[in-house]
């Protein structure tokens, strides 16, 4: 299996290469759409497992289980799954490399060796210990143990977590933005070398470009420090935004309704605004001037639990529960086709499956967008506000804070 | 909140930070420093450009304006010469005018002397034309009429006749 994985990663990590030396020709984007296509689908042969106590997916049970488990991070890469002439289950994708740090040392092998189960019931034993995944999660058995035992809130109670540095199919989504905007992006820097105003797709980026150049990071930062954050807000804003994008598509991305991902995010703002806060904003943190000094020492304790837990938790968890919700929004419109099948027909609940998720993925693709440009938005005018100078005036500087303090609790709703 | 706990996959969080770092690292190398960078430069090239041109039209309208000035100083200067060659025409015929006129009449004046003293020459020869004249038909007709004694007498008479009317 690591041969196939090994080829997987050559066909992405080609690409840049492809594209440097033999694709200078016509067409190149068919090329990568080819390769890309082909990467993904030479392996749809080599992970059919029969599955024989799976059925298709129909009751409302088994729907919400789907969801929960959709929005979720996955171990492999699964694309769909059909029942074959002979009644068994087949599930169509590719195994990703999982990588444990487990109590035995660093272990790794493809997740094809759960061979899809994920109710704890495949062990899987590598470099001496007994690993089970169950609901999307990797739990190391206790030695002696030989199965998974649960808790009245089925929860194991002989298995331990270990930590999961997998490639898993957030990672590969992470893999591919980030190549894919490096190689876009990159492509659009080289090309002011040539000329002053890019042609082809960079004419669709430049816009972009400048809109958060102009639109987010300028207005929130200020003309004085914005060149400097810019590249940061840049990075999350198409991060995100082709993040939310993806995962509409039915390849069943859900990276950025991850929350680990999300807080990765938010803590990275969190730390450019810590270290780029001048003294006034130290100050206003911690000996707000202008208010009486018994008071001070509480608006310290809510400014500091403002800037160090609030922010970045609003941060977090408004991307995180937008995206989620988004997905479990569009799937169970889709899934009215099964659940609605009985009281409205075949026709009828597939007629109002399509009509509203339609409509719903229409809002979520605008959702995509505002998320995206609300973290950036945010992010901005937290750095703003710690690198913003405030001219000594102390009037003045009262009514930035109120307006500072407004807009922000205006963010957090 | 719990959910959320046991959602959390401290291993995604580690490789999602050191691929973000990866990314941002790369992409403000490659990527955003090279792109804002001539983004600036070609909007400070529209801004030096529109500048220029700003200036051009300004430098344009002063050289007009110059020009305009200088049009109206010409017309000016054209206008004050041409009264002035009208004036010095007006005055020129004037001055002929009068020149012309005191002439005349000192002419006239010569002429009408000349005219006089002519007249009276000719009337004075006239006169003496006339007396010498009639001295001599006086002298025939004397001669004539007092060639007789009777006639003399008679004349005598005459004379003496009015003599004594005086």
């Amino acid at each position: 299996m690591g041969k196939h994985f090994i080829r997987y990663l050559c066909a992405t990590f080609k690409e840049p290469l492809f594209e440097r030396f033999a694709m200078r020709k016509a067409m190149p984007s068919l090329r990568y759409l080819i390769i890309f296509l082909l990467s993904i689908t030479c392996f749809q042969g080599f992970s059919n497992v029969p599955q024989e106590e799976e059925g298709p997916v129909s009751s409302k049970e088994e729907v919400d289980e789907y969801i929960q488990h959709h929005i979720k991070d996955a171990h492999d890469f699964h694309l769909f799954s059909y029942t074959n002439d002979a009644g068994e289950r087949k599930h169509v994708g590719f195994p990703l490399p999982v990588i444990l740090w487990s109590s035995n040392g660093m272990v790794a092998f493809m997740s094809s060796e759960f061979h899809y189960d994920d109710e704890g019931e495949v062990i899987v034993e590598k470099g001496g210990s007994s690993f089970v995944k169950y609901h999307t999660k990797i739990y190391e058995l206790q030695s002696g143990t030989k199965n998974l035992s649960f808790d009245e809130e089925h929860h194991p109670t002989n298995a331990t977590r270990v930590l999961d540095f997998s490639i898993t199919q957030s990672v590969v989504g992470i893999l591919l933005v980030g190549l894919l905007m490096l190689w876009v992006f990159s492509s659009l820097a080289r090309q002011y070398t040539k000329r002053k105003v890019p042609k082809g797709f960079g004419r669709v980026l430049e816009p972009l470009v400048i809109y958060v150049r102009d639109e987010i990071s300028r207005p929130n930062i200020g003309e004085k420090h914005y060149r400097k954050f810019t590249g940061y807000l840049l990075t999350v804003f198409f991060f995100i935004w082709i993040l939310n994008l993806l995962g509409l598509t039915p390849f069943g991305f859900n990276v950025t309704g991850q929350i680990a991902v999300t807080a990765a995010l938010a803590i990275f703002t969190l730390i450019i605004y810590t270290f780029s806060g001048n003294k006034e904003y130290w100050q206003h943190i911690l000996w707000m001037p202008g208010v009486p000094y018994l008071i001070r020492p509480v608006l310290a304790i809510i400014e500091l639990a403002g800037a160090f837990l609030i922010k970045p938790f609003s941060l977090m968890v408004r991307l995180f529960a937008n995206i989620s919700a988004g997905h479990i929004v569009v799937m169970s419109l889709i899934a009215i086709m099964f659940t609605l099948k009985a009281s409205l027909g075949v026709v009828g609940a597939t007629a109002l499956s399509l009509i509203l998720s339609f409509f719903i993925t229409l809002i979520e693709v605008l959702v995509a967008f505002l998320q995206a440009y609300i973290f950036t938005m945010l992010s901005a005018l937290f750095i703003g506000m710690a690198v913003a100078d405030h001219h000594g005036d102390h009037v003045f500087g009262e009514n930035d804070d109120v307006d500072d303090a407004e807009e922000a609790r205006e963010n957090f709703i | 909140m719990e959910v959320l706990i046991n959602d959390f996959s401290p291993g995604l969080f580690v490789v999602q930070t050191i691929l973000l770092l990866g990314l941002i690292f790369l992409l403000v190398k490659f990527a955003w420093k090279p792109i804002l960078t001539s983004l600036n430069e070609r909007e400070s090239g529209i801004e030096d450009a529109l500048l220029a041109a700003e200036n051009a039209r300004k430098e344009m309208q002063n050289l007009q304006a110059d020009n305009e000035k200088l049009l109206k100083e010409a017309r000016a200067e054209r206008e004050a010469m041409l009264k002035e060659a009208r004036e010095i025409k007006n005055k020129m015929i004037s001055d002929s005018k009068e020149q012309a006129k005191v002439e005349g009449d000192k002419m006239i004046r010569q002429a009408q002397s000349a005219i006089e003293s002519e007249k009276k020459a000719a009337l004075a020869d006239i006169k003496n034309q006339v007396a010498e004249l009639s001295v001599e038909i006086a002298e025939k007709v004397l001669k004539e009429q007092l060639s007789n004694k009777t006639e003399q007498l008679k004349l005598v008479e005459n004379l003496l006749g009015d003599v004594k009317l005086n």
